[in-house]
């Protein structure tokens, strides 16, 4: 049989910053889904009274909700960053290699840059 | 030339092998281009939350503009959550029933966690 071009398999390709950018942009879609319910949940413990938000506040200020909140933000800030790209790429521009390396990079500067603006913030 | 093998109905519709237009995409770029001002509020107010007590926490959600903020995050977060999850789905899950039995009881609870979210927000600023 004639030798065809394979697709790249997952498991011997060096996926470009491109590709791990697009794929983390799904895991963060998927981590912000996530927590959606538990600001959902954090809500309606907080419209039932101070007894039921209690253990929320309890979890929310110690290390694992803390933890889980900044995962979130961060996720939020490059879940933003990289839409703003997706939005850039819809009107038709930023296809090119020298672009996309230099987008990416940017994008990652600015996730950074936003994560510290928020934390300077909050 | 170019053999057509379309059907005229089908060229008229113009929705392709997928039967669908770009209602879906069109959905999710007006959602994102809602949430870009709404997250970076909703980011800093998340990271601030953790650090109120519970009168504070009320106090803010029952204040009238982060309110219509608040409900406005709940209802395009879920629906933009809801038209990518779907992608997500339609990507990875091959078997046809499994993947519409998926899609749309990811819809149906994502529809349920925004009334709730949403409904409590109401809640909180009309009882407190």
């Amino acid at each position: 049989m004639h030798e065809r071009p394979l697709s790249p398999h997952l498991q011997v390709y060096r996926l470009p910053l491109t590709a791990l950018l697009s794929i983390t942009h799904r895991v963060t879609g998927v981590v912000l889904l996530a927590g959606l319910i538990g600001l959902a949940v954090c809500l309606m413990n907080a419209a039932q009274g101070a007894q039921a938000y209690a253990p929320v506040q309890r979890f929310l200020q110690g290390p694992a909700g803390g933890g889980l909140v900044w995962i979130w933000v961060v996720a939020l800030l490059f879940h933003f960053c990289h839409g703003i790209r997706h939005l850039i790429w819809d009107t038709g521009f930023g296809f090119r290699k020298e672009a996309l390396g230099r987008q990416a990079a940017l994008e990652l500067a600015a996730t950074a840059a936003l994560a510290g603006a928020v934390y300077f913030l909050s | 030339m170019a053999r057509n093998y379309q059907t005229p109905l089908g060229r008229a519709r113009g929705l392709g092998a997928a039967g669908e237009g770009t209602h879906h995409w069109w959905r999710q770029r007006v959602t994102s281009l809602a949430l870009v001002p709404l997250s970076l509020w909703l980011a800093v107010s998340v990271a601030r939350w953790p650090h109120a007590e519970y009168a504070g926490v009320v106090e803010w959600i029952g204040a009238p503009w982060n309110t219509v903020l608040l409900l406005s995050c709940i209802l395009l977060t879920t629906l933009h959550a809801s038209l990518g999850i779907e992608v997500i789905i339609e990507d990875y899950v091959h078997v046809d029933w499994v993947k519409i039995l998926l899609v749309v009881v990811v819809k149906l609870i994502l529809a349920f966690v925004a009334l709730a979210a949403g409904f409590a927000t109401l809640r909180i600023a009309f009882v407190g």
